[in-house]
């Protein structure tokens, strides 16, 4: 085991990289689903079937993420996820609510008498709202360093809010991909709206996070490094001007590319949490605990890496396979 | 009520919830592939129309097992931080192998099992749904190992007050895992047969006549019929093996104060945990001796045994383990009686004297009798937990740590609060997936879903085709 230098340092280091993909590929996956919750009460009748069916193959896998990023914060960082979880009680516990009701809803309103189906319907979106606002809240009560001040209570409540258009801006792209006609024209007007939460979204956190901490601010404003971390603010600074370049020449002519927009809006979210995983390292309980004080025994940790080594090439391999057995536009979501 | 309490109640309340939707996908993944496979090999209709409405119980089932399995892993951080950071090295491998083998597995093949019937060859089809019931079964295994582990813990030591595992191979397969695991997998199976016979019936009895209800009627009875005497046996020894592990939770299940030769199986008591007795004791006498030693007046361990010079108890509540353990065998006896006289039902010959009679040889009282049933599965299961889980207190790693070890600094009104907005979507939800189940299967009897289609034939191909 010693064979790739101190196994307490590389198997730490390794989780917390895992762990970080997973939330992105979360925050990606499930952001766009959660976002076509959020966008409900903007479509009709039939667009709502019609959004249902363009995030129905996904939506469970989706979620699975958050499974796994939790479940590795919990067996690989055990200290961490007690502090971590206890420290946001409340918003964990509204954040799975919403997962519940949408989670359900989502099932029940094809399945149950045609009646009830607008409250199901409702209940999707007031799920998606809850999970979204409290993954918002607590990314910004993470950023703050997990403390229950005014301020910092007020500046997460101002990150959940921009969580949360955040989320609808990458469903709307997802939509319009999986879309045609008029729900994707809908949708391209969805995504106008929604682009710029996330501009002041991403750039409330980046303006926030150095000044929490005077290490990070050390980290991003000192030279050299200022240097080779500023193509990081300016890769984001391009990809909004492309999204809305691209947004406002939509829909493509054909509908070629249509998958252009949530594959940028994928890079900028990718680069954002680049950067605060750049700040965070090596800190998993901001300014706390390290990945190295809260990491599990090395030898319960490699074993779990056995594991991993073997089935996340596995699941990343099926997870393209349901993407292309589902892919193209979206139809009616059929049991044959 | 203090926090602690407050904890215990909703992890209890999550965990019960949570438990109802696993039984029942557990078992059925396998079901619907037995179904698959019968279509696959006869090409005939009815194991497809049984698929198509056994797969929607299915994905229903399946989605209330994902959001509330999440609570379930939020909850260890949220109130028990102290569970992690004390056996953390040990549950944690073991809940990762969970989460990394079956999950996935099922998450994705999930949709295609689902969704994709016309999408992709039949052999594929049959092969996701093969998958999905597979990685349904591992996640089961996965985490009855570390339940199991919970109760009878080896393999591992302790360093500085957390545990260090040394064997890997003594954790997985400790003592109580193979007749946990066993015990579980036939009461999911059980729980499914009873949900499809009475189901089933129920459609037979609005009218819904057809050839795949019969089919699944059919084989939900006989497959109880032949399961449930297996589980009583395995459930006996299930029992002996508690004894020579936890004996205070054996002492608890029989209501036995005092260490004793030739002790009762009590069929009726109220154990009285302050007095330390039991009032209005029925039993059978040398009974409980004879089950659990095979030997009239052999030795049975009391109650008494388990407190400590300073009158510290260290065995669980009496009464509800009492009661729970009866409510379970009591539900299995009743299991045991339906399916057995409706197997003789079916079993006999037709007026004219040749072919026997099938389902149409169950009287109307019979399939009320089922549809009554529908949900005993449920009962048994979750009766079986309580005796497990509230059995195993105070302790939550038997000899290792106590339950009050581990709960986190969290207050009392804030556990209160979510304790009540859970318990309020489950009652919710609970209620809308059963009147959705009997609503799905009214409308599967009026014939408005289940038009006969032969998947993969290019007839159902959704209109857009997948480019
Ligand atoms: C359909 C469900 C079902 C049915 C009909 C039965 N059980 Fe059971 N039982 C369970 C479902 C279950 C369970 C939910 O699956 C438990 C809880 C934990 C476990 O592994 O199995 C359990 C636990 C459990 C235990 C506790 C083990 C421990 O101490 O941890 C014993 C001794 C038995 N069972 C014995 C029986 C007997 C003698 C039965 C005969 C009628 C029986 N069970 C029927
Ligand atoms: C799924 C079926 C299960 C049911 C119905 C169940 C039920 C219960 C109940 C009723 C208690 C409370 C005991 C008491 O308060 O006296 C409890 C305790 C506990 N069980 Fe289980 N349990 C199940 C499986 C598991 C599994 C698989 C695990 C671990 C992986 C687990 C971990 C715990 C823990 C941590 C506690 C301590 C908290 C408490 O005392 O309430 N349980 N369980
Ligand atoms: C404290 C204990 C438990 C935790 C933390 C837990 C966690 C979870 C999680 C996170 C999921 C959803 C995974 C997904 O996204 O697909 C899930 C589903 C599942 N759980 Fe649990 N679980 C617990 C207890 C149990 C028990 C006792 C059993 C069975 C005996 C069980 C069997 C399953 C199965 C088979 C699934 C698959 C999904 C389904 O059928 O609904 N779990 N669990």
């Amino acid at each position: 085991m010693d064979y790739f230098g101190d196994p307490a340092q590389w198997l730490p280091f390794t989780f917390a990289m895992l762990m970080g993909v997973s939330i992105l590929i979360y925050v990606v996956l499930d952001g766009f689903d959660l976002g076509v919750g959020l966008l409900f009460p903007f479509a009709d009748e039939d667009e709502k079937d019609n959004m249902i069916a363009a995030i129905g193959p996904f939506w469970d896998a989706n979620e699975t993420w958050l499974v796994l990023a939790v479940g590795l914060l919990l067996v690989a960082f055990p200290a961490a996820h007690g502090t971590i979880l206890t420290a946001l009680y409340l918003p964990v516990a509204v954040m799975l609510i919403g997962l519940i009701l949408r989670g359900v809803a989502f099932e029940f309103r094809v399945k149950a008498p045609l009646s009830y189906k607008s409250r199901w319907n409702w209940a999707f979106f007031v799920g998606s709202l809850m999970t979204s606002l409290s993954q918002g809240f607590m990314l910004g009560m993470y950023v703050m360093g997990l403390t229950w001040t005014l301020p910092h209570v007020a500046f997460a409540l101002l990150t959940a809010v921009f969580l949360t258009i955040g989320y609808s801006f990458i469903g709307a792209t997802w939509v319009i991909h999986k879309a045609q006609g008029n729900l994707q024209l809908k949708a391209i007007d969805w995504a106008k709206g929604g682009i710029w939460g996330l501009v002041l979204g991403i750039s409330a956190i980046s303006i926030a996070t150095p000044f929490v901490s005077s290490r990070i601010f050390d980290k991003w404003f000192s030279f050299p490094e200022f240097l080779w971390l500023s193509p990081l603010p300016i890769l984001s600074a391009v990809l909004v001007a492309w999204l809305w370049q691209m947004l406002k020449t939509m829909p493509f002519s054909g509908d070629r590319f249509s998958w252009l927009p949530f594959g940028a809006a994928t890079a900028l979210w990718t680069t954002a949490f680049g950067g605060m995983a750049y700040s965070f390292y090596p800190y998993v309980v901001p300014e706390k605990l390290t990945i190295y004080e809260s990491a599990s025994a090395p030898e319960s940790l490699f074993i779990i890496l056995v594991g991993t080594i073997f089935v996340l090439p596995t699941i990343l391999a099926y997870t393209v396979l349901a993407y292309y057995v589902f892919r193209g536009k979206a139809t009616e979501l059929r049991y044959d | 009520m203090d926090a602690f309490l407050l904890s215990r109640i909703q992890f209890a309340a999550n965990i019960s919830f949570h438990i109802l939707f696993p039984t029942i996908t557990i078992a059925l993944g396998w079901v619907l592939l037995y179904f698959r496979v019968r279509f696959n090999i006869s090409k005939d209709q009815r194991w497809m129309d049984a698929y198509m409405f056994w797969v929607k119980v299915f994905a229903l089932s399946f989605a209330m097992g994902v959001v509330s399995g999440i609570t379930m892993s939020f909850q260890f951080g949220t109130n028990w931080p102290g569970f992690m950071e004390t056996v953390g090295n040990i549950a944690g491998p073991l809940l990762a192998y969970e989460v990394m083998t079956a999950f996935f597995l099922e998450a994705v093949f999930l949709g295609i099992m689902l969704f994709g019937a016309s999408r992709v060859k039949p052999w594929v089809h049959t092969t996701a749904t093969f998958l999905v019931a597979f990685g349904t079964t591992m996640s089961a295994f996965w985490i009855i190992v570390l339940n199991s582990w919970m109760h009878t813990p080896q393999g591992y030591e302790m360093i500085d007050g957390v545990a260090h595992a040394t064997d890997w191979w003594a954790i997985v397969f400790n003592p109580s895992m193979p007749y946990r695991f066993t015990h579980m997998m036939l009461a999911s199976f059980l729980t499914v047969s009873f949900l499809i016979a009475g189901i089933s019936a129920f459609r037979i009895l609005i009218g819904g006549n057809t050839a795949g209800v019969k089919s699944a009627l059919r084989t939900a009875i006989v497959a109880a019929a032949l399961l449930m005497p297996v589980q009583i046996l395995v459930g006996d020894m299930h029992g002996l093996n508690t004894k020579e592990y936890q004996p205070a939770k054996v002492a608890a299940m029989e209501g036995i104060w005092e260490t004793q030769n030739g002790a009762d199986l009590l069929l009726f008591a109220l154990p009285d945990d302050d007095a330390r007795e039991n009032r209005f004791e029925i039993g059978i006498p040398n009974l409980a001796s004879f089950i659990l030693t095979h030997d009239w007046n052999g030795e049975v361990k009391g109650l008494n045994e388990f407190v400590t010079e300073d009158g510290e108890v260290m065995h669980p509540r009496v009464a509800p383990v009492f009661w729970s353990f009866r409510v379970m065998v009591g539900t299995g006896v009743l299991m045991l009686l339906t399916s057995w006289a409706a197997v003789a039902m079916m079993a006999r010959k037709t007026a004219n004297g040749n072919a026997r009679r099938g389902v149409e040889g169950l009287p109307r009282l019979m399939l009320f009798g089922f549809v009554a049933m529908s949900f005993s599965g449920w009962l048994a299961t979750l009766a079986g937990w309580y005796t497990t889980e509230i059995g195993r207190q105070p302790w939550l790693v038997q000899g290792v740590m106590t339950t009050e070890m581990a709960v986190a600094d969290v207050p009392a009104p804030l556990v209160l609060s979510t304790l009540l907005a859970y318990l309020a979507v489950y009652a919710i939800l609970l209620a809308a997936y059963i009147a959705v189940i009997f609503h799905l299967a009214r409308k599967a009897s009026r014939g408005e879903t289940l038009k006969p289609r032969v998947p993969g034939s290019g007839a159902a191909v959704a209109a857009v085709p997948a480019e």
